[in-house]
């Protein structure tokens, strides 16, 4: 039986214990008070099939693969068997390869061609096996809920309790990638620590992972200084901000206090349609346009501008998050209750002077929530420093010099052919979850705010 | 069809009653219309403020007592769909004049609104507000007196006089109500407008803002929006009511809720009051 065929039966199966469940319902009705109404004893009847089914084919997905595999694996001969993994896994590729009828470069060894054969027979057998279960166990789940169908059972409440659940599991599965993401993470960086000194990489004032490939430089002291780093990412950060507060919340003013409603209606979607742009364009614009026209800039007046320099990324990130500022900042001015306004036009005070002493002061915290959300995605934006940052980790805070972020050594560090477990790629976890962990605690205080600032009003 | 509703009475309908004002006139409004945007709401509104005197606004939801108050201080600018014409003065003053200074006007016609709205500061703070924006003091002893005696006309200092420095919007409903009206007087107000400010209170703190009203009454002139006739007769002098957009009549209230002289007034005060 093929897999689609299997589904095909499913779900025709499926509509069949629907349309059972229901049809006793309506036929209880007949002469019994039956408590809900026919659909949902029908529905009852449908999860009570599909649960098995559902549990079996995920467990099949989780653990096919490897239990199929072990059987493989002690089929092959034993001269094969003990390589070492790195070897074997590689052997192993090949045998599915060749399994899935793909053309696969040389057979390596003497049973290759059995190896596939085995793998194959196995992959069917599992296939069956889950197949016939789910279809078996899900009658005789579905035959218990067909029986149990009477009108005191409480259709209605179990399948809203179901409906809970699914949406319990729904949400969990972000917090899951979360933490599986932070994991994943977790571990190389560990490796990573164990290498380098976690003082070093904190504090270390020197970061220059080139030279760490040489064997006998591994672990010298200060070669993965991230200070160089995160100073980069700040400075191009900071720049960025400087743009996008005050631009951002000037924006916001206008378009919720003074802007007519038609100005508004066009504005705001344009707005949004700027916070859509991919950053590779964003990109494009710091490296081929501003940066350098602000070297050339640099040069009538005499001065040497990198045309890397941390200003020209800086502005441009800025202009990429002016959109998130304005459009945060709006929300929350808008809160601010028209009443407030009253109040202070009632007192006698000016448009600018209301908005300067009452809506600003009250949407603060917002505003502030706001900014730390920008700063997070300044500190985390990839593109735009990989295409107009510098290569080189040099420790200063001067705009004109072309600095590096995190993010462009994350990149650096990874692109091309590396070896898994030499410091130099691991570092590139270590910068990934000290990334991650900065921006987690910014969000985190970003949303406090924000949400302590909505009760406010609610 | 709120449009409808507002034509149905004809347009030369003719206020009954004495709207002329027994102590010194402050304010009057002359053949005062409001639209908002091709909808008018009120119609040729002619009625005087007189100073030391309760007015009280009474009439069916939507006739426009919040539109006419909102007149007397000039709030209906901020509303881009709203036109007003017609004249109206304050000591002789046209206040739509282009020569008078919004800023200054409502400094003078200060505003109570239904929900007390205290702004998110502390108290000391509410009451500072509209002094400092005015230039009203010098150093900060000045404006200390200020706040206090502001407080002790709205009644709320000895309640408040030991955490001047808490948020405005930590207070009780009553209280916020009162330090709206501290926020008020503080800008030394002739007139001050009130917009139901009891309807969100319970009946305690109603009473107090009563009898606060009939104080205040002593240095301001106050215009009340009110929908309960028992507050309308106890607080004011005078009353006025209002139908469809339409100024009915005008008289000393005791007389309005006596005897009225038309059939609308006598109507709705019947199935207010029996
Ligand atoms: N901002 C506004 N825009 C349009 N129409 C309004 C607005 N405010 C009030 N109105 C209309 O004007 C009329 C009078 O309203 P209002 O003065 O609030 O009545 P009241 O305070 O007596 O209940 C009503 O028909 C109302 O729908
Ligand atoms: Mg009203």
């Amino acid at each position: 039986m093929s897999f689609s065929f299997f589904l095909l039966v499913l779900i025709i199966l499926g509509l069949g214990s629907y349309y059972f469940g229901k049809s006793k319902a309506l036929a209880l009705k007949q002469n019994d008070v039956v408590h809900s109404l026919p659909k949902y004893y029908g529905y009852y009847a449908l999860v009570w099939f599909a649960t098995p089914a559902l549990i079996i084919v995920s467990l099949w997905l989780i653990f096919s693969e490897g239990i199929v595999t072990n059987q493989v694996i002690s089929s092959l001969p034993d001269n094969i068997k003990t390589l070492p993994t790195n070897e074997l896994t590689l052997i192993l590729n090949d045998i599915k390869n060749k399994a899935a009828g793909n053309l696969v470069a040389g057979e390596s060894f003497i049973g290759f061609e059995l190896a596939a054969e085995t793998y194959n027979s196995y992959s069917k057998i599992a296939e069956n096996i889950i197949i016939y279960s789910s279809i078996v166990l899900g009658l005789i789940s579905f035959i218990f809920a067909y029986i149990s169908i009477s009108g005191k059972l409480r259709a209605r409440n179990r399948i809203e309790s179901i409906v809970s659940k699914i949406l319990l599991v729904s949400a969990s599965i972000a917090i899951f990638a979360t933490a599986g993401i932070l994991l994943s993470v977790l571990f190389e960086a560990i490796r990573f620590f164990q290498i380098i000194s976690f003082d070093d990489f904190i504090f270390g004032l020197t970061w220059s992972p080139q030279m760490a490939i040489r064997d006998d430089q591994v672990g010298s002291s200060g070669l993965f200084g991230a200070i160089p780093l995160f100073l980069g990412t700040g400075l191009i950060s900071l720049i960025s901000l400087t743009v996008a507060v005050p631009v951002g919340l000037m924006t916001a003013i206008y378009l919720s206090e003074y802007a007519p409603s038609r100005v508004r209606a066009v504005t705001k979607p344009m707005l949004e349609v700027l916070s859509g742009i991919p950053t590779v364009v964003y990109g494009f614009f710091a490296a081929i346009t501003l940066a350098p026209f602000i070297r050339d800039f640099g040069e009538t007046l005499g001065m040497n501008i990198a045309s890397e320099s941390a200003l020209g990324v800086g502005l441009v990130m800025g202009i990429m998050i002016i959109p998130l500022v304005s459009s945060l900042s709006d929300d929350v001015i808008s809160a601010v209750p028209q009443a407030m306004r009253e109040g202070s036009y009632g007192l006698g005070a000016t448009k600018s002077e209301t908005i300067k002493r009452v809506i600003i002061p009250a949407a603060l915290p917002g505003i502030v929530g706001g900014i730390l959300l920008a700063a997070s995605r300044a500190i985390g934006e990839t593109m735009i420093v990989v295409m107009a940052a510098g290569l080189s980790a040099r420790l200063s805070i001067n705009p004109l010099d072309a600095v590096t972020t995190v993010t462009v050594q994350i990149v650096t560090l990874l692109v091309g052919d590396q070896e898994f477990d030499s410091p130099k790629t691991l570092a590139a976890f270590a910068l990934g979850l000290t990334l991650f962990v900065v921006t987690l605690i910014l969000n985190f205080y970003a949303l406090r705010i924000v949400r302590k600032y909505r009760e406010q009003y609610e | 069809m709120k449009n409808n509703e507002l034509i149905t009475l004809s347009d030369d309908f003719l206020t009954v009653g004495d709207t002329t004002t027994p102590n010194e006139k402050i304010m009057e409004s002359q053949d005062c219309c409001v639209f908002y945007d091709e909808a008018q709401a009120l119609r040729n509104i002619n009625l005087e403020v007189g100073k030391k005197e309760v007015l009280s606004l009474i009439g069916p939801s939507g006739c426009g007592k919040s539109t006419f108050i909102r007149c007397l201080n000039r709030l209906n600018d901020t509303i881009d769909s709203a036109k007003v014409t017609g004249k109206i003065t304050l000591e002789g003053q046209d206040i739509y004049n282009s020569d008078m200074d919004v800023v200054l006007l409502r400094a003078r016609v200060g505003m109570v609104f239904q929900k007390p709205n205290p702004f998110p500061k502390s108290v000391y703070e509410n009451v500072a507000y509209g002094p400092r924006i005015h230039g009203m003091s010098e150093s900060k002893a000045d404006m200390d007196e200020i706040v206090e005696t502001s407080l002790l006309r709205a009644g709320l200092w000895d309640e408040v006089k030991d955490r001047l420095n808490t948020s405005g919007t930590a207070l009780s409903g009553g209280q916020q109500q009162r330090l709206c009206i501290a926020r008020a007087i503080a800008v030394r107000p002739d007139v001050i407008l009130m917009d139901e400010p009891c309807s969100a209170l319970d009946p305690i703190a109603t009473d107090r803002i009563e009898d606060l009203i009939s104080e205040l009454k002593e240095n301001y002139a106050i215009v009340i929006v009110t929908h309960s006739m028992s507050q309308a007769s106890r607080v004011s002098q005078r009353a006025a009511y209002f139908h469809l957009g339409h100024l009915v009549e005008t008289d000393a209230t005791e007389k309005i809720f006596g005897d009225p002289d038309h059939e609308l007034t006598q109507n709705y005060i019947k199935g207010r009051i029996g």
